[in-house]
């Protein structure tokens, strides 16, 4: 009798078993050519449209899942060899870095990819290669902050800034990679007083997103901020009047000062896992191509790799500038430094 | 307890049964063990780097302010939980019956999604300290809200049904004899309430408040909005920042023991204590209260009501507008049928299992303690344990699966990772422990002598199961399956790590969309992510009246 009862319940759960297995079988239309495998950190809306007019173009067909790429780099090395993915992408050098130090990612020659990224902003072993550059500068209030008090990240540090300065957390890849970036150029000691510096000056505990450092702005709690330019991009579209403007940090004067702005990078690897390298290397060179690239830059705002590609009409109104030419590697290999560096200097 | 009442020990084929049961129930906790022990056995390296660095740096502030954030936390949620569901049920106020379901619903508000309309609502750059400044005068809207009260605030508002709805039924199975026969030896309201309601609901109250109290110790994304750092962050810290998993995972392992040595002491504590209700279940009887404590009533269900549930869904409801009808295309429907499917099923599995555990744990026997393990999938961050899971399975199809197509000479490929079987898994591991709450109590609450009675008068095995127990378990059983359906809707680390492609759910969009800081676009996923948890929450309601 009893036996019925707990025969039943093991019976639900076998044909709810079988019925998500069942599910879970890929569409039968497999017949038609390979399909990639893309694990992605850019999210679903900033790679679905490209990947759609890369499967109009050659018929090759991308499946992927978006997370974050710490969960994505640990499920790429415990498949090994068994893993499908074929590309990674995700949205900063560092992590770009890691995967490339964990060697799951595929040694790249490619005459095209050489042409069309900047050294600067691909692996040396052309593991991975930057699709698009994020920049991340100085906003200030426009009626509160003359664009000529404005010069340098380090800058920022000096105490007529006090009380002045909104951050976004250290926790976000973008400020460590920043930070990464003042110890090339300043070294250990003078970096750690410009972090230090910008934290005595913070108006307010550092904030969560890029987004509300730019509303703190407006909203008059702070007077200057460090964002990524797409942030600001995109609020400017929805209200072109938001009092914040933008400057870019060290344009004058020789180096360091003058090293320019600090960019970091979104982009993609091929795996060595990948059972479709040759198919997986004709997207990547496709997303390093001119259609590509003028999607990859106008869906989200952010600045072409390509620079035969021009940036949005948009951001075009900030003119351009020069970047930082620090290798995008060093942001990898510095990325745990800076991290210790703002914890010792409180910044959160 | 009472072996003997579930199963006839003589009848060869319920040996047969409590086997079969014995074994499910050990699968089950097997699977919450795997990736436990994965997480565990990080301790085999040495990652003497970063914890010289943490110890140096952060971790007595983050130690303190997760201490600080629990023990808000739990004294709010108690409070809350407690009082509305004794207000509701034993007292007589305008607008009882609507509050008496009405209270529930916050529950389908995720927390992360509290924190950010907190925010944009309330934070300096908001429309409210915005027209303070303006009209009123600056010193009046000049506050930074994300301090630690606004946090603690955040959490109870969302979790405080957790509580709530078990001391609800608690307080309702109680049978009104106990309370009348208190009151008849003399106690007011007050000392009934204290001295005989409180400790009898106590295992339920307790079952709600640790579940509150472990989401909020795994809880990352609304400590993040904040930027408010616990111990969580330390984990985080460790493996995106320092890119070291191994560390994560013992700082992980850290949690794990705090919340393993509670729920063990919380075990001992009760001793052999059992909470058995009364004869009579109709429970007509209520306590007449002044009409200004009663209006009273009103007004703090109402506050909470709004504080909890208008006002987010309110505020989500502009930011969806502003965004515009576009949102709205098939892919939302694709987004908001997956997130259906996949929690109706796993609330299927996961109070099947629950229900198999607990009835393993009444049995005295070799294995009755092992099996309170299934409770630990719970107490570690979601993406902590979703690593673990992602591992264990791994395991399986490197060792078993690949190994096997090789020999059939298919292309090898990995099965389980990134199939609906996984995730499912995924599901029960990290949500069992808040589907035996309710269960494990509503069970605890049939006196022995009912089922001894039915046996007495003939009834057997499954007759038992299906006319006895069940009936009496139905309550619990739906409060289980509600709370696990809308944490599955709500549920984000192991649904983006371990989905089959495409298989994208509202809470995957309202991911992709806050990553980016676009929170007015994950207005509209939000708002069909409560909608939707309304469901099951609005049926549990209707069924609970009869």
């Amino acid at each position: 009798m009893m036996f019925r009862v707990a025969a039943r319940l093991v019976a639900i759960l076998v044909v709810v078993g079988l019925a998500a297995c069942g599910r879970s079988t890929p569409p039968a239309d497999s017949a038609s050519g390979p399909e990639l495998v893309v694990y992605s950190s850019r999210i679903e809306q900033l790679i679905k449209p490209i990947f759609d007019d890369f499967t109009k173009e050659t018929g090759i067909r991308i499946r992927y899942v978006t997370d974050d790429a710490g969960p994505l780099l640990a499920r790429m090395r415990a498949e090994g060899e068994n893993s499908p993915a074929d590309m990674l992408i995700t949205v900063d050098a560092g992590n770009l870095w890691q995967a490339a130090e964990l060697g799951v990612l595929e040694p790249i020659e490619s005459a095209i990819l050489a042409r069309n990224v900047p050294p600067a902003l691909r692996d040396e072993q052309g593991r991975w290669f930057g699709v698009s550059i994020r920049a991340r500068t100085i906003v200030y209030a426009t009626d509160r902050v003359k664009p000529d008090e404005l010069s340098t990240y380090e800058d920022l540090a000096n105490p007529e800034w006090s009380g002045r300065l909104c951050l976004r957390t250290a926790k976000k890849v973008y400020n460590q990679s920043l930070v990464a970036s003042l110890i090339v150029a300043l070294g250990q000691e003078k970096a750690e007083q410009v972090v230090t510096g910008w934290v005595d000056n913070l108006a307010v505990a550092p904030f969560a997103s890029d987004n509300k450092v730019i509303e703190a702005i407006e909203a008059g709690q702070c007077d200057v901020g460090l964002v990524n330019t797409y942030y600001l991009a995109r609020m400017l579209a929805d209200k072109p009047e938001l009092p914040v403007g933008l400057f870019w940090a060290n344009q004058q004067g020789e180096a360091p000062a003058g090293r320019g702005v600090h960019v970091n990078i979104s982009g993609a690897g091929i795996t060595k896992a990948s059972k479709h390298k040759a198919e997986a290397l004709r997207l990547l060179e496709w997303m390093s191509g001119p259609t590509a690239q003028y999607d990859f830059a106008s869906l989200n705002q952010e600045y072409p790799v390509n620079d035969a590609t021009a940036p949005s009409e948009l951001i075009q109104q900030w003119g351009s500038f020069n970047a930082d030419t620090m290798p995008m590697s060093e942001a990898g290999r510095l990325q745990g430094e800076a991290i210790k560096m703002m914890d010792r200097a409180g910044y959160r | 307890m009472q072996a003997s009442v579930l199963v006839a020990p003589t009848s060869r084929r319920s040996t047969a049964a409590l086997w079969l049961l014995r074994a499910v129930g050990l699968l089950a906790v097997l699977g919450v063990l795997a990736p436990i022990l994965v997480v565990v056995f990080s301790w085999s390296s040495e990652q003497t780097d970063i914890w010289q660095h943490l110890i140096a740096t952060q971790l007595g502030g983050l130690l303190a302010n997760t201490l600080t954030l629990l023990v808000g936390v739990g004294i709010l949620v108690s409070l809350l939980g407690i009082a509305l569901a004794w207000f509701t049920v034993m007292c007589d106020f305008p607008g009882r019956a609507w509050f008496e379901w009405l209270l529930m619903l916050p529950m389908a508000v995720p927390a992360y999604v509290m924190a950010f309309v907190t925010l944009g609502v309330f934070d300096f750059g908001g429309p409210l300290q915005s027209f303070l400044r303006d009209h009123v005068g600056q010193a009046y809207g000049s506050i930074d809200v994300r301090s630690e009260p606004t946090v603690i605030v955040v959490f109870s508002l969302v979790l405080y049904p957790y509580v709530y709805m078990l001391a609800r039924s608690a307080f309702l199975s109680q049978s009104s004899d106990t309370i009348e026969a208190a009151r008849a030896l003399g106690c007011n309201a007050w000392q009934a309430f204290f001295r005989v309601a409180l400790p009898m609901a106590r295992p339920a109250i307790i079952a709600g408040v640790s579940l509150a109290l472990m989401e909020t110790l795994a809880d990352f994304g609304t400590v993040a909005i904040f930027n408010y750092d616990t111990f969580t962050t330390a984990i985080y810290k460790s493996w995106f920042g320092f890119f070291n998993l191994q560390a994560a995972a013992q700082l992980a392992s850290i949690l794990l023991l705090f919340v393993a040595l509670t729920l063990f002491a919380e075990r001992r504590s009760r001793g052999g204590r059992r909470f058995v209700q009364g004869a009579r279940l109709q429970h007509r009887f209520r306590f007449a209260v002044s009409p200004l404590t009663a209006w009273m009533m009103t007004l703090i269900c109402s506050v909470v009501l709004f504080m909890a549930f208008v006002l987010p869904v309110l505020q989500l409801m502009l930011w969806a507008l502003g965004a515009g009808a576009e949102q709205l295309n098939r892919r939302f429907f694709e987004l908001l049928a997956h997130s259906l499917w996949l929690a109706g099923i796993a609330a299927l599995v996961t109070v099947i299992l629950a229900l198999v555990l607990a009835f393993n744990r009444r049995q005295k026997g070799r294995f009755s303690a092992v099996f309170g393990a299934a409770h630990l999938g719970y107490a570690l961050p979601g993406s902590v344990l979703a690593v673990g899971i992602m591992l264990s399975f791994t395991y399986i199809d490197n060792q078993f699966f690949i190994p096997l197509q090789r020999v059939f000479g298919m292309v090898p490929t990995p099965i389980l990772v990134g199939s609906l079987l996984t995730l499912l898994a995924a599901y029960w591991i990290r949500f069992l422990a808040v589907a035996s709450g309710p269960v494990e109590s509503s069970l605890e609450r049939i006196r022995p002598s009912l089922p001894e009675a039915a046996r007495t008068l003939g009834a057997q095995g499954a007759t038992l199961v299906w006319r006895i127990y069940l009936p009496m378990l139905r309550p619990g059983l739906l409060t289980a399956a509600v709370l696990v359906f809308v944490d599955v809707m709500k549920e984000m680390p192991a649904t983006l790590l371990l989905r089959p492609y495409g298989w994208d759910t509202l809470a995957v969009r309202i991911y992709e969309m806050t990553a980016e800081g676009q929170w007015q676009l994950a207005a509209l996923p939000a708002l069909a992510l409560v909608a939707a948890g309304l469901i099951p929450v609005i049926i549990s309601i209707r069924q609970s009246r009869h």
